[in-house]
């Protein structure tokens, strides 16, 4: 079962500015509704997202119950060496993805 | 007296006819979409119905039930097996003697050959399994073709289709024939074409079926919505498959 789709070019040039698509499977439950007989649903939703570009962390991003169901988040850096790229995910009870994504730099 | 009740009849239907929308001036309601929600269903990696797609080919490959079976065993790759299959659907089946639509069709199957339990109406996996063959079809024409066992299942559909319901007092027939392309509310009244499901519909915030958003339509018209699987909703499914005859399947499309 797949919970993270990730988009990143898989060769770039020293230099470029590459664009970053990521997206998670997770429903993002607010904590704010009731369920039809009013008992509160707990609060459930992923709580950060980083990217590391061999290590590094790039970019980081805290999430809030506003966020819609399967975040969508993106975002560019600049493509300056060969390597892999780590993405991770953490949120309420446990939640916890990582994938990660190779790019050649020419 | 039969005679002029007959021409009443013929004329009635020449009516219904001309105030279907003609081929030509059909639109898919992915047109009426933002930029961004267009984005969205074009990119697999931005569509978050990939998840169910994704999700529907693990299923179809899972062994289910007392047979030990899983889908691919008898029906191999569903790229080549299934395609095509979602655009000729809802479809007669023989063994029922009644019309079944693709969530059926899949049930029916898990009952019959696998001897496992019919999964429940918008589950997780029901839907993931109608996605994951429903866009084995994308790109292909809607085909459906009455005959003599499933005219019947037309006619009710379309009966339905024109049969002001609810406290609203509204049919379909005069928001998606008559008002189509106008506003609701501030919102385009689509043609309610259904080439794009099972539906990633950002007002779910999660995959759905064309019944659920038939009984959506019900319960905003305050009308009492027919159950899921209920042959009422089966048949519209019908009608509206067959009024979007030649469009492409979209499947899995993302809706506001």
């Amino acid at each position: 079962m797949s919970n993270a789709l990730i988009t990143v070019p898989k060769t770039a040039k020293r230099g470029e500015i590459i664009e970053i698509r990521t997206l998670v499977s997770h429903n993002m439950e607010t904590g704010y509704r009731r369920t039809e007989r009013g008992v509160p649903i707990p609060r459930d939703i992923v709580r950060s997202f980083s990217c590391t570009y061999n290590g590094v962390e790039i970019f980081s991003a805290e999430l809030y119950p506003a966020i819609s169901a399967n975040p969508f988040l993106s975002f560019s850096t600049v493509a300056t060496e060969s390597g892999t790229l780590g993405f991770h995910w953490k949120g309420d009870n446990g939640f916890a993805v990582s994938s990660s994504a190779q790019i050649t730099v020419t | 007296m039969r005679r002029l009740l007959a021409g009443a009849a013929l004329a009635a239907s020449l009516i219904a006819a001309a105030q279907e929308i003609p081929p030509s001036e059909r639109r898919s309601s992915y047109e009426l979409m933002g930029r961004e929600t267009k984005a969205m269903q074009d990119d697999d990696t931005s569509n978050p119905a990939t998840f169910w797609v994704l999700d529907g080919e693990s299923a179809w490959k899972r062994k289910a039930g007392a047979a030990g079976k899983a889908c691919v065993d008898c029906h191999g790759d569903a790229q080549s097996t299934m395609k095509g299959v979602a655009a000729r659907y809802p479809a007669h089946d023989a063994k029922s003697g009644r019309l079944l639509n693709l969530e059926q069709r899949i049930n029916a199957c898990r009952v019959d050959n696998q001897q496992a339990k019919p999964l429940v109406f918008e589950s997780r996996e029901l839907l993931a399994l109608t996605a994951y063959i429903a866009k084995q079809s994308r790109g292909l024409p809607i085909d459906i073709r009455p005959d003599a066992k499933t005219q019947p299942n037309l006619d009710a559909g379309r009966s339905l289709y024109n049969r002001k319901i609810g406290q609203i007092d509204l049919s379909c027939a005069q928001c998606h024939d008559q008002n189509a392309g106008r506003h609701l509310a501030g919102n385009p009244i689509p043609q309610a074409h259904p080439t794009g499901y099972p539906i990633y519909r950002l007002e779910w915030q999660g995959v759905g079926s064309l019944q659920r958003r038939l009984r959506n339509c019900m319960s905003g018209l305050r009308a009492e919505a027919y159950d899921y699987g209920s042959q009422e909703l089966v048949d519209l499914e019908y009608y509206l498959m067959w009024r979007a005859r030649g469009m492409k399947v979209e499947t899995p499309a993302v809706r506001p």
